[in-house]
């Protein structure tokens, strides 16, 4: 039964990942490029300036697969896989807390996919938001790797906790004051941790670049605008930029909250598929063992009928 | 596999316990679940950019690029 549980949650969130897929193909694609033609840009300057003032400059990443791979099939790839293990996370928990809360198979199915969204995707960005091509130093992806995981571990954590807290008070109040409670102190215990982790413009490495060009101190990675930081005038294609004076813009506000926000549709999409879908099936399966021979061994009758 | 318990409802007489059988292999099957579902996170989220276990090819990383942008993980 486990087994049949468990691959009901990963075909849910394989037909999930690929509506998730086909949405990003539709609204995030065309803003992932244009986050990449401005990175290009941005790279080319950077080279320029740092040329022009006998500094090193940096190398390029190699290009592996083209753009269109990267868009279509290595996309594809990427939420499919994600999403269907994340599918599969979902009818784990199912397998573990069945028959315990004494509510609809269904309803279990939700909570979790929903505790899953908040858990795993929404809650650790509200500290480090999903990024576009462009924004990311690549000398701080360890740090903040290990940050953004360890954010998703204990977010998850703490909505263990939360639910178990809210289960608890359930004995002596009512069922929405211990979940309004359950739910403040989850918030209180939230926010002291969003609070303590570090921003990630902060993180020593991205102090120490400050001193570089196109790197200037911000509580975040997103791209400042390129200025002239040395104290003479540097001459750049022909063009003469003062010092302070701006040399490439920094990213559009506008893109980058168009990305965040499909990101985050993306993510809401996958996790309702896999609660509507994973929670059909699974009521399907747990209430009707004895229909199942059935249908079976009626089909060849029903087309016998139909012809 | 998950007909095990379907014959024993007709042959009551083997003495087997089913809840015995299905407590390990539910551990077994939940387990089995897990790690794979966590590979597939780590391998679509993390591989080649925080750390690695391929090295530093970058081709996995090249590959999932965009997935691991839109679907929130830390990149370049």
């Amino acid at each position: 039964m486990e087994l049949r549980i468990v691959l009901r949650g990963a075909l849910s969130g394989a037909f999930a990942g690929l509506l998730g897929f086909v949405f990003a193909t539709i609204f995030a694609e065309p803003l992932i490029d244009r986050a990449i033609t401005y990175e290009a840009g941005r790279t080319a300057v950077l080279d320029q300036l740092n040329v022009a003032a006998g500094r090193t400059t940096s190398a390029e990443g190699p290009e592996i697969f083209s753009r269109t791979i990267q868009s279509t099939v290595g996309a594809a790839t990427g939420v499919v896989a994600f999403s269907a293990a994340m599918g599969a996370l979902v009818a784990v928990a199912y397998v573990v807390l069945h028959g315990r809360f004494g509510v609809q198979p269904r309803t279990t199915a939700w909570l979790i996919a929903g505790f899953g969204f908040l858990g795993i995707y929404a809650l650790p960005f509200a500290k480090y938001p999903a990024n576009p091509p462009a924004i990311g130093h690549d000398f701080t992806i360890g740090t903040r790797g290990t940050l953004y995981l360890t954010l998703v571990a204990a977010s998850l954590i703490l909505l263990g906790l939360a639910f178990a807290l809210a289960r608890r008070l359930q004995r002596t109040m009512t069922q929405v004051a211990a979940t309004v409670t359950a739910a403040v102190a989850f918030l209180v215990v939230f926010g002291v941790l969003v609070g303590l982790l570090p921003s990630l413009g902060h993180l020593s490495a991205n102090v120490a670049a400050s001193t570089d060009f196109g790197f200037a101190r911000a509580a975040t990675e997103t791209p400042q605008p390129i200025t002239n930081i040395l104290s003479k005038a540097l001459t750049i294609d022909g063009r003469q930029y003062a010092p302070g004076q701006i040399v490439y813009p920094g990213f559009d506000a506008d893109l980058l909250w168009k990305f965040r926000w499909y990101a985050i549709l993306n993510q809401l999409l996958i996790w309702t598929t896999i609660a509507l879908v994973f929670g059909t099936l699974l009521q399907r399966f747990l209430s009707g063992p004895a229909e199942k021979p059935a249908p079976a061994g009626g089909r060849p009758a029903d087309l016998a009928a139909a012809r | 596999m998950s007909s095990a318990s379907a014959p024993s409802l007709g042959r009551s007489k083997l003495a087997v316990s089913p809840q015995a059988i299905s407590a390990s292999r539910a551990a077994f099957v939940i387990g089995v679940t897990l790690l794979m579902a966590l590979a597939a996170y780590y391998f679509v989220g993390v591989d080649e950019g925080t750390t690695s276990v391929f090295g530093k090819t970058l081709v996995l990383h090249e590959w999932v690029h965009d997935s691991r942008h839109l679907l929130g993980f830390p990149c370049h």
